[in-house]
């Protein structure tokens, strides 16, 4: 019989074809570890191709799940469990796991042809390649198709069930049972009977495996203690979700619709595919022709007295950059979310990066600042979602929220919060005076520099907006040289104001002075954060990046050395260089995947043990 | 009942900057006019344009106005009448904005058929960046940007209109007050996106290359004006008529006299007779040349919208998604 091995956290990976199935074996054993109250992070790992050619190595789909009792924030650096569909799969994976994982292999799949289509010259099981690894081959394939042939499916009808067999020996491996599962299968194929019934005869049949496995060695069963959460309602959820749920929340706390449009690119468009779920809750997607149009749109729907939003990647967000600037001039309040992806151009659409911030601090025409917010994991989607739709309506400026492809996927546990709680989102109400109504829209607020908000249908307040300059107070088009001086300070000026309403800094981990500090942003709060609880370093996470928030430039002088770790060049160094007069050392990675916990303690090692000044 | 608004209630204090003797001021003129006879009301009604010489038009119309940017007036008026289906949303745009770098969001406005008047302002030239050939430029037009005469085939706004799927497309000339207050009319009271091709002069850049069928003097014979369900005729006294070749499907020039009956009936949801009318040359076709009812967008938008963007429900029936679970 196996042994129970009791583990704090454990990381698992499934790889195989993208047509395999792979990402719904991964998120549906990712809701049954949340059910178990157990902490995790996923990363769904995918190629660009829809249905790459079946086999190859850059067909290869996976999904990375770390689970434990917690705290969890990353997918893990090296899996502790491989369940590779093909060789390609294998080959692909096998350089990431810990010596010593286990891998789970379907034999049936291990064929000459296939062996060849991922590059194998020899059988990587016989050739002593796998000698550091506990493997655990079994005619998965072979076994899944036998346990549905009850159904009459066809050889590749049946085959396409394997996923769920598969995930049946997974639960029994985390001594988990098939509820949650078969729930959701029921609800899922509720259309196609067969297919539900199959599929629910696959995951128990592979349930009933683990038992008496006849395998070439055996399966550990693993346990693993809930975490210790704060007390509350929990759910398993990605950014998108997070993000679009948050919009919608933020339409509530406002009291207005929102109206989200966009047009669909990877790996923004979850978001779109959430929110066009959500209208009970007053919240409309339009789909645009493209992405000049989508913001457009948005912008048409602020000026109509809606809450205007559009999302996008890099690419997208690089045309709607004319708009921005629009909705800057006509002071309307809009939000732009960018889910960014690795560049240029096309780049690397399903793969992460977070190199569009000089773009979102600096990439307009002409003085267009416009405040730049950014999530830092799945679940803070939700309140970045809403406190970039507070800034948009206070100032009556376009926000830019920043996310990525990331965020976009993972899942993670949140705490359900409490929106009737939340403070509700205001604007700048229409001044009750006798001045023209092209006068009271320019009349701003002086503390936000936000403009009242008038719209179209309201009675005796017709005036003019568009983007051409325009004077200071009466509003209409002027082309005089002092007042475009004046203008454009205002423009600064309100956007300086948001630090005004922000939150100060807080050191995120760790004490307020010191040798080292890490300065993160965005999605590589999970890795640093577990980086500076194995290393006791002191770290700061930015979630305001435009303006910063008022106190940080005195955080960091407490400091002997600021890292900045992230997925770019050195886009955040830059900025810190820019605005505070920092000296951080950067340490840029750009691979189109998450930073490993182990790179980053290596690198902050490194700089402490070094002479201190 | 507030008081019947005049073409004056329309008009707003700023100074018109059109250059003088533009066709601009008489378009103004005809949109005040057809705006008041219309009985709309000025806070409902919102002038969206893009950029170029006909996009300052909502500078000087008393209701509200958004200048945008270039082409993109289409999109932006698209979310307003999305957010507030009860305005009278307008577009104004020119031959350059609309056809050439805002052709996407013409066609797609066209073809999605959302509630907004677009009068595209067509003096095949532009003319805010002095002078250059425009996608309506006829082959040849010699320009700043075409010293030798330009050589692109131009775009006919009308084919390109029926191409997208437009319900409704009509044609107008600047100065001929009473076909404008027509085709205004009738373009207010359609349900979905109408078109008005407006025939406008630009004095400065490209004078009169509308004159072979806008000189008054013999307009009778270079002219078309369209009524649904009337013979199509035209000329000195009415004479002449147009008739179907059904050989060749041409229209052609007969005389009405002599074979009345072979005379065309104006059918303005023929849309294969309106093509054939948008390419006729002379006379050139005016007036509604193409109508065919239908249901706006943002009818459909908001009959299948859940809550016709109200919030029935609060966040709070949604958080929590499909599974959670509690930790003491």
């Amino acid at each position: 019989m196996n042994k129970n091995n009791d583990v704090e956290s454990i990381v698992v990976r499934l790889a195989g074809d993208s047509g395999d199935g792979i990402q719904l074996m991964g998120s549906q054993f990712a809701v049954s570890t949340a059910l178990a109250g157990i902490d995790f992070a996923t990363f769904p790992d995918y190629p660009a191709e829809i249905r790459a050619p079946v086999g190859t190595t850059f067909g290869v789909s996976a999904y990375q799940i770390n689970l434990g009792s917690g705290p969890i924030t990353t997918p893990g650096d090296t899996p502790d469990v491989l369940v590779a569909f093909n060789p390609a799969a294998l080959k692909v994976s096998l350089p990431l796991l810990r010596r010593g994982a286990v891998v789970v292999i379907n034999n049936n799949s291990f064929t000459d042809r296939n062996l060849t289509k991922a590059g194998y010259d020899a059988d990587p099981r016989d050739d002593g390649s796998l000698s550091d690894y506990q493997v655990v081959s079994g005619d998965i394939g072979r076994l899944n198709l036998e346990a549905v042939k009850e159904f009459g499916l066809s050889k590749s009808e049946g085959g396409r069930c394997k996923n769920f067999w598969a995930l049946g020996v997974l639960l029994w491996m985390f001594d988990r049972d098939l509820e949650s599962v078969e729930t959701w299968a029921k609800r899922r194929l509720a259309g196609k009977p067969t297919m539900r019934d199959a599929n629910i005869a696959a995951l128990r049949a592979g349930h009933a495996f683990g038992e008496t496995a006849e395998l070439s060695a055996s399966l550990p069963q693993i346990s693993i203690a809930p975490a210790k959460a704060e007390p509350g309602e929990y759910r398993s959820i990605t950014g998108a979700e997070a993000l679009a749920l948050g919009l919608a929340a933020a339409g509530e706390l406002a009291d207005k619709p929102v109206m989200f449009c966009s047009y669909p690119i990877t790996p923004a468009t979850p978001l779109l595919h959430h929110l066009a779920r959500l209208g009970e809750v007053g919240v409309g997607t339009f789909q645009a022709e493209d992405e000049i149009a989508a913001i457009c749109a948005a912008i048409g729907a602020s000026y109509g007295g809606v809450i205007g939003v559009t999302s996008s990647s890099g690419p997208g967000i690089a045309l709607k950059t004319e708009a921005m600037g629009l909705a800057v001039n006509a002071e309307l309040p809009l939000v732009i979310v960018n889910w960014q992806r690795g560049g240029p151009s096309t780049g690397l659409p399903t793969k992460t990066e977070q190199s569009d911030l000089y773009q979102a601090v600096y990439g307009r025409n002409a003085d267009t600042p416009i405040p730049v917010l950014a999530a830092s994991t799945s679940g803070d989607c939700f309140e970045m979602a809403i406190e970039a739709v507070r800034i948009a309506l206070r100032h009556m400026t376009p926000v830019i929220l920043l996310a990525d492809g990331y965020l976009s996927n993972a899942a993670e546990p949140w705490r359900i919060p409490n929106v009737s709680t939340l403070q509700p989102i205001v604007h700048q109400p229409v001044p009750d005076s006798a001045e023209s109504p092209q006068r009271r829209a320019f009349a701003r607020d002086a503390a936000s520099l936000g403009r009242p908000w008038i719209t179209p249908g309201m009675p005796d307040l017709m005036h003019r907006i568009g983007g051409i300059e325009k004077d200071v107070t009466t509003g209409h088009i002027s082309y005089d040289a002092d007042n475009h001086q004046v203008m454009t300070d205002l423009r600064m000026a309100k956007v300086d104001s948001v630090a005004n309403f922000i939150p100060e800094q807080e050191m995120t981990f760790g004490s307020d002075s010191g040798d080292l500090v890490i300065v993160g942003w965005g999605s590589t709060y999970g890795p640093i954060y577990q980086a500076a609880r194995t290393t006791d370093a002191s770290y700061i996470h930015l979630r305001h990046l435009s303006p910063l928030p008022k106190n940080l430039g005195a955080l960091l002088s407490r400091f002997d050395k600021v890292l900045v770790p992230e997925m770019n060049t050195g886009q955040l160094s830059t900025l810190l260089r820019d605005k505070l007069n920092a000296r951080p050392v950067s340490f840029p990675k750009v691979t189109g995947q998450p930073f490993l916990i182990s790179e980053l303690v290596e690198k902050i090692e490194a700089m402490t043990k070094g002479p201190t000044s | 009942m507030s008081e019947k608004l005049t073409a004056k209630d329309f008009t707003t204090s700023q100074e018109v900057r059109w250059c003088p003797g533009c066709g601009d001021y008489a378009i103004l003129k005809s949109v005040t006019k057809a705006l008041a006879d219309a009985g709309a009301s000025r806070e409902n009604t919102a002038f969206i344009s893009g950029i170029g010489c006909a996009s300052r038009f909502p500078y000087y119309v008393e209701t509200y106005g958004f200048h945008t940017i270039h082409g993109r007036a289409p999109a932006v008026a698209t979310g307003l009448k999305l957010a507030n289906p009860e305005l009278d949303v307008w577009v104004v745009t020119g031959d350059g904005d609309s056809l050439s770098i805002g052709g996407n969001h013409l066609m797609h406005a066209l073809r999605r058929n959302i509630g907004i008047k677009i009068l595209l302002f067509n003096n095949e030239i532009y003319g805010l960046t002095k002078g250059q050939y425009s996608p309506t430029s006829r082959v040849g037009t010699t320009s700043p940007s075409s010293p030798g005469g330009s050589f692109d085939t131009p775009i006919s706004p009308g084919q390109f209109a029926l191409g997208s799927g437009a319900k409704f497309y009509a044609r107008g000339v600047d100065t001929d007050k009473a076909g404008m207050s027509d085709v205004l009319q009738q373009a207010h009271a359609f349900e979905g996106t109408s078109l008005i091709e407006i025939f406008q002069n630009c004095i400065v850049y490209n004078e009169d290359v509308f004159a072979s069928f806008t000189d008054r003097k013999n307009a009778a014979n270079t002219q078309l004006h369209l009524k649904h369900g009337e013979p199509i005729l035209f000329g000195e006294n009415k004479g002449k008529g147009i008739q179907l070749n059904r050989d060749t499907l041409e229209l052609e020039v007969i005389d009405a006299s002599e074979s009345p009956d072979d005379v065309l009936v104006h059918d303005e949801a023929n849309k294969t007779i309106a093509r054939l009318l948008i390419d006729l040359h002379t006379p050139v076709a005016l007036g509604v040349i193409y109508r065919q009812p239908s249901v706006s967008y943002e009818y459909t938008f908001y009959a299948h919208h859940p809550s016709r963007m109200k919030r029935t429900k609060s966040i709070g029936d949604f958080i929590k998604g499909p599974s959670s679970w509690s930790v003491e």
